[in-house]
C-alpha cells in the first residue's frame, strides 16, 4: 500500500494523500517529526488532519502514519496533582526534554509509566463485573482513594486479582477469557463516557465567594458561564474558586490564555493548602495548560480532555468542578480551523455547528448515579468564563452559552473600574439554582437564608432607582429613609457582595460568615429605619463606627468571627446615640 | 528517526499569478511551510518573501517587499530552503536598522553571534517564573498607580494625535531596573512616521541611552507587509539579549495598529473568510504569539518586558485591535484626549488603566510599603472626584455633599500635580512623595484606604512630604 504524504499545510491544517482507509478523528502522525494531528474530514482518498504542534517547517510529501484509535487519554491514578498541555502530556516532562521553550513532535505519556501505586482489590476471584464496577482502590493521594473501575463496555468473571504494587500498566487482574485488567484504561476523550441516569441538583457548590453563594448560587452539576471584557477579572474568579470551592476534584483549564497567569496558578497552587482538608491544593487539582500562543488546534482538545478527566473521577462517586478559562478561545480555534476549511461561515465567522458543539458540551455537566457497583453518585459542575469582544454580550458564544446553562455571573467594565470585585452585575446576572439550593442553604446557614437573599437583592435594586433619582437632584435632596438605602446598598456593595480574592481570610467565606454579613446588613436596615421613624435624623447615625464594624467582620480570621460579629451586633444597635 | 534532511534552494522560473502581496506558484517540489523565498527577475528589483500555504498544485508565498511592479511570469522564485532568521548578538547595541535588521546608521553589518528563527517557540508554562520585580519607568502614571514589572506586556492605549509614542519614547529613554541590573531596550518601530523616526533617533542619540538601544525602523514608507517581520525580529532580538546574556530587555512596539492592519491586508488578499471589521478570525492567536513572547524563566537571570502603543481607531477601546491586545497583555495604560486638550502629559487616565501584575511588583521589598494603600487610596479619592464632576455639570457643585465636594476639588490638583510631569522623568520616591502631600490636604477620616500603622508611620516620623 503506498505511504500517504502531505500535499498540503495552511496553518494549523493539513492534507494528506491517499488516507481514503482512515477515520473520522483518527489520530495520525504527520511529517518526519511525527507531529500529532487529528482527521477532520475525508473526501475521496484526501484526509484533512488538524495539526495539534507547530507546523511550521512541513513540507509537502512528507509522510503521514495512521493510529488506528482517535485522540485517546490514559485514564489512571496519578492524574492528580498533574500539569498538562492541550493533548495530555507533562509540561514537566516536555522541559525536560526540550528546554525553556516547547519544541514540537515529542510524545509523553499522560500517566507516568514508572510509578507504582500500591492496590487493594475488593472484588474478588469469581466474581461477575461489568463497566463501572469497582476493583478495589488506591490511595492516589493521602486521603484520596482512586477507585479503580472495570472500564465501561467490558465485562467478564475475573479469574483472578492481585493485591499489591503495581504501575498503571500492570495486570491487576484478569477475566476468564483471558483479557488483562490494569490501574488504567484508554478513552477517547471526545467521547462522554456512560453513566446510569441523570440527578437533579440540590446540593450547592460552595463557591466561598458571597456574591454567588448568596445572590447567584450554583448545584453541584451545574453550569455557569462567566462572561466579561478584559479587565473585569474573570481569571481572579475562576482562580479563587479553583482554589478556596469545595468539590473533592478540580480541574483547571487554562485554555488559550496568558502565560504569565499560568506561571501565577503554577507557583499559587504549589504552595496553597485547601482550606477544608490542610492539604496542597495540587492534590486535588489537573492542570491543563494551553496558552493563547501554544498550537490552536490543541486548544480545541483541551476542553476534551479536562472533561473526560472531571467525568472519570465522577464515575468514582466525586464532586468535580472544571474551571475553563476560557471557552471563547476554545470557539475561536473552532473558527480559525473551520475558516481555514472554507466552512461556509456562520455568525461572526463562527462555524454554523458552533452552538451544537458548545451545548453538546456543556450538557457533559450533571450529577449522576454511576454506572456499576457499589451505587455511587458523583457530578461534574462546569464553570466557563466567556469573553466577549468589546465587553458586549450579543456575540455568538456568549449567546450560545445562555442557551444553555443554569447560572450566568455577569461581569461589569464599569464595577471593576470602581474596583468593584468580584465585578459581578447583579442586575444582569441570574441563578434557575436559586430554589434548589435554597433549603441546604437555610440548613447550614441560617433557617431565614431565602428572607435575607431577597431583602439583599431588593435593596440593591431600590439603590439603583435612588442613585438615577440621586444623579438628576443630588444625594441632599432625598428623604432621609431614602439615604438610609444608599447607605446600605453601599455597605452590601463593600462588605457583602466586594471581596478582596487578595486578602487571606476574605478571599473565601464561609456560608456562616456569608450568612451572618447578610443578616448584619438587614440588621442595619432595620434598626436605621427603627431609628428616623422615631424622629432621629439621618446625619446623626454613627455610619462610620457601622462601616469599621463591617470591615472587621468581612475580614475577620475564622477564630475572631464570632467575637466580631456580636460587635458588630452592639455597634449597629448603638448607632443611633453616637 | 531520522533526522530532518536540510532541503536545498531550489528555483522556479515564473509564477502562475500575483495578487496584491500575494504570490501563486505551481507545483513546488517538497516547499516547506514557512520557507524564506528569494524573488528576482531581469530589470526587477530583489524582493523577499515567505510560504504561507504549501500545495501540491499552488503554493502561496506572501511578498514583503511592495510588489508594484512585479512581473510574475518572468520573476525568478527561489526557495531558500531556510526559514526566516535574524542576526543576534550584544553588538547590535547602539544600532539603528531597518525593520528586518539591515544597517540604517551607516555603519557597517554586525557580525552577530547566530542567526536565529524570528517565529520563536512558546516557552513551557511551567519554566515560567511569575514576574515580580518592579521597573522604573520615569512616569508616575505607570510607577505609582500601574507599576510595570519585568516579564510583563503593559500596552499604551493611544489614539489618533495624542502622544501615545511620545510617551513610549519616553520610557525608552528614563526606563531603568530596580538595583541597576544590566538592562536593554530594544524599540521596534512598525509603520511611524519619517517625522517620529527623526524625532526618536536624534532623542535617543543625544540622551546617552543609544548604547543600551537597538532601534529596528519600519517606516510608514515601508512596504506593509514587512511590518509583520519587524516586530518578530526585534523579539528575537530581545529574547537572546535576555536568555543567553541575562539582560532585562524592554521591547517597546509602536505602533500595533499598523502591525494588525498589514495582517488584514494578507488575510483580505488571501480572500480568507474576514471576522470583525474585515481582520482575520486568528488575529487573537497571531497577537498572542508576539505578545506571550514577554517573560522571566525560573533558571535564567534576564527578563523580556514588552510596551506595545496601540492606535486606538476614533479612540473606540472596543475596536477589534485593542480589544483582543486587550485580553492578551496583563493590564493597559488608556490615553485620554480631554487631559491631552488641558495639557496634562502624560495624559493617562488612570481609571480605566490597570496593571495586572502590580501586586507582585511593589510593596516593602520592591518599591514602598504602603504603596498599595497610597494607590488604592489616590484611586478612590479620584474616582470619587470625577464622579461629583458629572453630577457638579447636572446640580451645580452647590449641591455636592462635602465630601465629594473635596473630592471635586482634588481631581484638579492630581491631574495637574501627579499625573502631569510634562517631559520630565520622576523617580518613584518623587512619585510617591507628591501623592502624600496631595492626600494629606483630606481629613484623615476620607483616608479610609490608609491604615492607622502607614498614617502614624507617615505623619509620627517625618513630615517633609507635607511641608516641600
Amino acid at each position: 500500500m503506498t505511504e500517504a504524504r502531505i500535499i498540503r499545510v495552511a496553518g494549523a491544517i493539513a492534507e494528506a494523500r491517499p488516507l481514503g482507509e482512515a477515520a473520522l478523528y483518527e489520530l495520525v502522525e504527520v511529517g518526519e517529526r511525527r507531529l500529532l494531528g487529528e482527521v477532520i474530514r475525508l473526501q475521496d482518498d484526501i484526509a484533512t488532519i488538524q495539526v495539534f504542534e507547530e507546523t511550521s517547517g512541513l513540507s509537502l510529501e512528507e509522510p503521514v502514519r495512521r493510529t488506528g484509535s482517535s485522540l485517546t487519554t490514559a485514564l489512571g491514578p496519578g492524574l492528580l496533582g498533574s500539569i498538562l498541555d492541550g493533548v495530555g502530556r507533562p509540561l514537566e516532562g516536555l522541559a525536560d526534554r526540550s528546554g525553556d521553550f516547547i519544541a514540537p513532535g515529542t510524545t509523553l505519556p499522560t500517566l507516568d509509566p514508572e510509578a507504582r501505586w500500591s492496590f487493594a482489590p475488593t472484588a474478588a476471584t469469581g466474581a461477575t463485573v461489568a463497566g463501572g464496577d469497582v476493583l478495589g482502590v488506591v490511595e492516589e493521594r493521602p486521603g484520596i482513594m482512586h477507585r479503580v473501575l472495570v472500564p465501561p463496555g467490558s465485562a467478564g468473571r475475573i479469574a483472578d486479582i492481585q493485591e499489591g504494587s503495581f504501575t498503571v500498566s500492570d495486570t491487576i487482574a484478569t477475566f476468564e477469557d483471558g483479557s488483562p485488567l490494569s490501574l488504567s484504561h484508554p478513552w477517547a476523550i471526545r467521547e462522554r463516557r456512560p453513566m446510569r441516569r441523570r440527578l437533579p441538583g440540590d446540593r450547592p457548590f460552595i463557591t466561598g465567594q458571597r456574591v454567588f453563594d448568596l445572590l447567584f448560587p450554583v448545584v453541584e452539576g451545574g453550569s455557569v458561564a462567566v462572561p466579561g471584557g478584559f479587565g473585569t477579572g474573570k481569571t481572579v474568579i475562576e482562580q479563587s474558586l479553583a482554589k478556596y470551592a469545595k468539590a473533592d476534584v478540580m480541574v483547571y483549564i487554562g485554555c488559550g490564555e496568558r502565560g504569565n497567569e499560568m506561571a501565577e496558578v503554577l507557583h499559587d497552587f504549589g504552595r496553597l493548602t485547601d482550606p477544608a482538608t490542610g492539604r496542597p491544593i495540587m492534590d486535588r487539582t489537573i492542570l491543563i495548560v494551553n496558552t493563547s500562543n501554544m498550537p490552536v488546534a490543541a486548544r480545541d482538545a483541551s476542553v476534551y480532555l479536562g472533561m473526560t478527566f472531571a467525568e472519570y473521577y465522577r464515575d468514582m462517586g466525586y464532586h468535580v468542578a472544571i474551571l475553563a478559562d476560557s471557552l471563547s478561545r476554545w470557539a475561536e480555534a473552532l473558527r480559525e480551523i473551520a475558516a481555514r476549511l472554507q466552512e461556509m461561515p456562520g455568525e461572526e465567522g463562527y462555524p454554523t455547528y458552533l452552538a451544537n458543539r458548545m451545548s453538546r458540551l456543556y450538557e457533559r455537566a450533571g450529577r449522576v448515579e454511576s454506572e456499576g457497583t457499589p451505587s455511587r453518585t458523583g457530578a461534574v459542575t462546569f464553570i466557563s468564563a466567556v469573553s466577549p469582544p468589546g465587553g458586549d454580550f450579543a456575540e455568538p458564544v456568549t449567546q450560545a452559552s445562555l442557551r444553555v446553562v443554569g447560572a450566568l455571573w455577569a461581569l461589569d467594565a464599569r464595577l471593576a473600574h470602581q474596583r468593584q470585585f468580584p465585578a459581578v452585575d447583579w442586575d444582569t446576572s441570574y441563578s434557575l439554582y436559586a430554589e434548589a439550593s435554597a433549603s441546604w442553604f437555610s440548613e447550614e446557614g441560617g433557617a431565614d437564608w431565602r428572607k435575607l437573599r431577597a431583602e439583599t437583592i431588593r435593596l440593591l435594586q431600590r439603590d439603583r432607582e435612588l442613585r438615577e433619582i440621586a444623579g438628576l437632584v443630588g444625594v441632599d435632596a432625598l428623604e432621609d429613609d431614602d439615604r438610609l438605602v444608599l447607605e446600605g446598598a453601599r455597605i452590601a456593595r463593600e462588605f457583602l457582595i466586594g471581596q478582596n480574592a487578595f486578602h487571606p481570610h476574605d478571599a473565601f467565606s464561609s456560608v456562616s460568615k456569608t450568612y451572618h454579613l447578610a443578616r448584619l446588613l438587614w440588621e442595619f436596615m432595620r434598626t436605621g429605619t427603627g431609628a428616623l421613624e422615631q424622629g432621629v435624623a439621618f446625619e446623626k447615625l454613627d455610619l462610620a463606627g457601622v462601616r469599621v464594624a463591617f470591615g472587621a467582620v468581612k475580614t475577620a480570621a475564622p477564630d475572631d468571627l464570632d467575637a466580631l460579629i456580636v460587635e458588630a451586633e452592639r455597634t449597629i444597635a448603638d448607632m443611633e446615640v453616637a | 528517526m531520522k533526522p530532518l534532511e536540510a532541503p536545498m534552494a531550489r528555483t522556479y522560473a515564473g509564477a502562475a499569478s500575483a495578487a496584491g502581496p500575494l504570490l501563486f506558484v505551481r507545483s513546488t517540489r517538497r516547499a516547506k511551510l514557512g520557507e524564506w523565498v528569494r524573488i528576482e527577475g531581469a530589470g526587477q528589483r530583489n524582493r523577499r518573501g515567505q510560504v504561507i500555504d504549501v500545495g501540491n498544485e499552488i503554493t502561496v508565498i506572501q511578498v514583503f517587499e511592495e510588489t508594484l511592479g512585479l512581473r510574475p511570469a518572468e520573476a525568478t522564485i527561489t526557495l531558500t530552503g531556510e526559514t526566516a532568521t535574524t542576526l543576534v548578538g550584544k553588538d547590535l547595541l547602539g544600532r539603528a536598522l531597518s525593520g528586518t535588521g539591515a544597517p540604517l546608521d551607516g555603519l557597517p553589518a554586525s557580525i552577530g553571534e547566530a542567526r536565529l528563527p524570528i517565529w520563536g517557540a512558546p516557552i513551557n508554562p511551567v519554566r515560567r517564573q511569575h514576574p515580580s520585580d518592579f521597573i522604573e519607568t520615569g512616569v508616575t502614571a505607570i510607577d505609582g498607580m500601574n507599576t510595570l514589572v519585568r516579564g510583563q506586556k503593559l500596552p499604551v492605549f493611544s489614539g489618533p494625535g495624542l502622544p501615545g509614542v511620545e510617551l513610549a519614547a519616553d520610557i525608552v529613554e528614563n526606563a531603568r531596573p530596580a538595583r541597576g541590573e544590566p538592562f536593554a531596550v530594544v524599540f521596534a518601530a512598525v509603520g511611524i512616521t519619517e517625522r517620529e523616526t527623526q524625532t526618536f533617533v536624534s532623542r535617543f542619540r543625544e540622551s546617552e541611552v543609544m548604547e543600551r538601544t537597538v532601534l529596528f525602523l519600519n517606516q510608514a514608507s515601508d512596504p506593509t507587509i514587512e511590518r509583520l517581520l519587524t516586530p518578530r525580529v526585534a523579539l528575537t532580538t530581545a529574547e537572546h539579549l535576555a536568555f543567553t546574556h541575562g539582560i532585562h530587555v524592554l521591547v517597546v512596539t509602536a505602533d500595533i495598529t499598523h502591525y494588525a492592519e498589514a495582517l488584514r491586508e494578507v488575510a483580505a488578499a488571501r480572500e480568507e473568510i474576514p471576522g470583525r471589521r474585515g481582520y482575520p478570525g486568528y488575529m487573537y492567536t497571531d497577537l498572542a504569539t508576539l505578545f506571550e513572547r514577554a517573560g522571566v524563566l525560573k533558571d535564567s537571570p534576564g527578563s523580556v518586558t514588552q510596551v506595545p502603543v496601540v492606535t486606538l481607531p476614533d479612540d473606540d477601546i472596543t475596536h477589534p485591535i485593542p480589544d483582543l491586545t486587550g485580553y492578551i497583555t496583563e493590564g493597559q495604560i488608556v490615553l485620554s484626549r480631554e487631559l491631552h486638550q488641558r495639557g496634562v502629559y502624560p495624559p493617562v487616565d488612570v481609571l480605566p488603566s490597570l496593571s495586572r501584575l502590580m501586586n507582585a511588583g511593589i510593596g516593602k521589598e520592591h518599591t514602598v510599603a504602603e504603596h498599595r494603600e497610597w494607590a488604592d487610596q489616590l484611586y478612590a479619592i479620584y474616582a470619587r472626584g470625577r464622579e461629583a464632576k458629572l453630577m457638579a455639570a447636572i446640580v451645580g457643585s452647590e449641591g455636592l455633599a462635602p465630601g465629594d465636594r473635596r473630592a471635586l476639588e482634588f481631581v484638579d490638583a492630581f491631574e495637574k500635580e501627579l499625573i502631569h510631569q510634562g517631559g520630565v522623568r520622576r523617580s518613584l520616591p518623587d512619585t510617591i512623595r507628591i501623592g502624600w502631600s496631595l492626600l494629606q490636604t483630606l481629613p484623615r477620616d476620607e483616608l479610609t484606604r490608609i491604615s492607622d500603622a502607614t498614617w502614624g508611620a507617615r505623619t509620627g516620623g517625618t513630615d517633609a512630604g507635607k511641608s516641600s
